[in-house]
């Protein structure tokens, strides 16, 4: 249609559009109407339930609010779900790169499958993926039986946390990377090796530059992800109060407990604090990007 | 068919119109009457035949239709679901201190609620054995076992299984007892926690990791959960083991009056409680495995229930208020446990 690319400002939009056009410039048309929405739509589903948040904790003393979020109990939570939720995130990096990787540049039977099995984890209930990491891993499971008599224990221990996060983590890794890969015409490498590059320098000089924002976004992505996650973590985890509790379980506990400040002083820190994480590793990748691009 | 003359048409109108009008008049008062029952993990299967049979009851003394629904989950999951909004008529929760936070937190009852019915407000009552599996092979007889080195025991987290705070008190109650001592029993609940490998958050996922995903040597059970868990999973695979001692378990009943008397069920909800005392639902309670108040139903499932001797929350903790705050509450016994 011809009114599509350059159509005149229509007057219930002019309020909006007019400041928008005037600041920016932009030929495209609706984005007074599609700011709206954006703006209404996150602070509906995002902003105001966070908000809730920080208004139950608004009404505690400040000590009260540290008794709450700095107690030994709860630090040792912290360690657990930050620690386990980076060390899942690197492991992911290292190995959805690869998934990635064989997906992308070769074809062989059976690729459509294994491509769909890769999200998986995305699709499964996280607590059926909790149960079945469990009885898989627990002493007497198909595989913490082999490792028992090395004395490896896995169910029940913060490796069993590790496990369930390095799992649903996958997904996001594989498919942030994925495209780029795919955009990453082989044609670079065999340039780069006509010019004399070894296999090595090839991977390191030419493909992980241009893979590493994507890779850091999977990265942040598969990190975010597990540090929220419950379901799968509490079957496998065991829950043990300053070995293996999850800052999500806490926050359970805390609530089933009435205490209804003090979970939700928990959750604001861990809200500013993986804000402040996300945020860094955004940065880190605007930086990466524009390094390498030039 | 006959065909229908003017004569007999107006005759099935007016018959269809008086009809109509005592259908509109019963309607008016006695429409189907839904209820919602919030309780705790193990009482699905009681309540199930127990809302057959009030149903049934129900309709034979006034002619109403009544529809229980119910919800089943950890004891303070479900009382805080309540405080949260979710319209309950009445509350069958694990232990008394669950209901009580529905009167300190939005007085969705009054204080009182536990004398509004006999006995405390509790038609059953249970007890915590140790169930254990085929053979015994850990040889485990009374609770001094379950604290042995090297025995595994499964028990979910007393901060949100009602019923693990039943065992939790418990094993205290007979170290008390038995050393006469805090101190004594304080060291005992330690090397029993040591013992625990994982800590579920309800009753019923406690059982399961025990029976499904064989974990551990003992679990620490609702007397009706451990004869559930023999009952569905086959005679030969387990085995209960009652203890020398134990605590009398007492899960209370109670009316939610805030949201009763908004939905005008305040009576059937009265009525509904009433009928656990009856013969007919003390009988189901036997039967499903809750020890009856009632003397003579008591008397007929005498073989059914094991004798114990059983003391109370008050013999050794002072009351459920008491108990949770020295034992339960954020830095309470429990806790400094692990704090350890």
């Amino acid at each position: 249609m011809s009114t599509y690319s350059r159509s005149p400002l229509t007057p219930s939009a002019a309020p909006f559009t007019a400041t928008a056009a005037r600041s920016t410039r932009t030929i495209l048309p609706g984005f007074g109407l599609t700011m709206g929405f954006t703006l209404a739509y996150l602070g509906l589903i995002v902003l105001i339930p966070l908000l809730a948040a920080f208004v139950r904790t608004a009404g505690m003393s400040w000590s009260d609010f540290i008794a709450a979020v700095a107690s030994p109990r709860v630090m040792a939570a912290y360690r657990l779900s930050f620690g386990a939720s980076i060390a899942a995130g690197l492991v992911n990096m290292v190995f959805g790169l690869i998934v990635a990787w064989v997906l992308v540049r070769y074809s062989f039977p059976g690729k459509r499958i294994i491509d769909a099995i890769v999200d998986l984890p995305f699709a499964l209930p996280t607590a059926v993926a909790g149960i079945a990491l469990t009885s898989l891993y627990a002493p007497n499971g198909w595989v913490g039986r082999w490792l028992a008599p090395l004395g490896v224990k896995v169910a029940f221990t913060w490796a069993g946390v590790f496990v369930a996060l390095t799992f649903i983590g996958l997904p996001f890794v594989v498919r942030t990377v994925q495209p780029v890969l795919q955009d990453l015409e082989p044609e670079i490498e065999e340039a780069a090796a006509t010019l004399g590059a070894s296999r090595l320098q090839v991977i390191a000089l030419v493909l992980l530059p241009e893979l590493l924002p994507s890779l850091l976004t999977g990265f942040a992505l598969a990190f975010a992800r597990a540090l929220g996650e419950y379901g799968s973590v509490v079957f496998i985890s065991g829950n043990m109060p300053m070995k293996t509790e999850i800052v999500p379980l806490l926050i359970i506990t805390k609530l089933e407990q009435y205490d209804y400040s003090g979970a939700t002083a928990i959750a604001v820190v861990m809200l500013v604090s993986s804000f402040i994480l996300l945020l860094l590793i955004n940065l880190l990748q605007k930086w990466s990007r524009r390094y390498h691009a030039v | 068919m006959r065909s229908l003359t003017p004569r007999s048409a107006a005759h099935a109108l007016r018959a269809a119109l008086a009809l109509a009008a005592v259908l509109a008049a019963a309607n008016a008062q006695a429409k189907s009457i839904e209820l919602l029952n919030v309780s705790y993990d193990p009482t699905r299967e009681l309540y199930v035949e127990y809302n057959a049979a009030f149903t049934k009851y129900w309709k034979a003394k006034t002619g109403d239709d009544v529809v229980i629904r119910q919800s089943h989950g950890g004891s303070g999951a479900q009382a805080r679901s309540v405080i949260d909004g979710l319209p309950a008529d009445v509350v069958t929760l694990a232990l008394a201190a669950d209901i009580d936070s529905l009167h300190t937190h939005g007085d969705y009852l009054p204080v009182d609620w536990q004398s509004r019915l006999p006995d405390r407000s509790t038609p059953y009552t249970s007890t915590i054995v140790l169930l254990v599996r085929a053979g015994n092979p850990k040889n485990i007889r009374d609770w001094d076992d379950v604290v042995r080195p090297g025995v595994s025991v499964i028990v979910a987290n007393p901060k949100t299984s009602g019923g693990a705070r039943w065992a939790y008190l418990a094993a205290w109650g007979y170290a008390e007892r038995k050393y006469a001592s805090k101190d004594r029993a304080r060291d005992f609940i330690t090397a029993l926690y040591k013992n625990v490998p994982v800590l579920d958050s309800g009753s019923r996922g406690a059982t399961i990791t025990f029976v499904q995903k064989e974990i551990g040597d003992v679990l620490l059970a609702w007397e009706n959960e451990a004869f559930l868990a023999e009952r569905e999973f086959g005679q030969g695979k387990f085995e209960t083991v009652v203890p020398s001692a134990s605590i009398l378990a007492e899960p209370p009943v109670a009316v939610v009056d805030k949201v009763t008397e908004r939905k005008g069920t305040a009576d059937i909800a009265k009525a509904y409680l009433e009928y656990l005392y009856s013969d007919e639902g003390q009988d189901i309670a036997a039967r499903n495995f809750y020890r009856p108040r009632n003397e003579a139903i008591a008397a007929k499932y005498a073989s059914v229930f094991p004798k114990l001797e059983l003391f109370t929350i008050d013999d050794f903790f002072g009351g459920w208020t008491a108990a949770q705050k020295t034992h339960f509450a954020d830095g309470g016994v429990f806790d400094q446990i692990y704090q350890k």
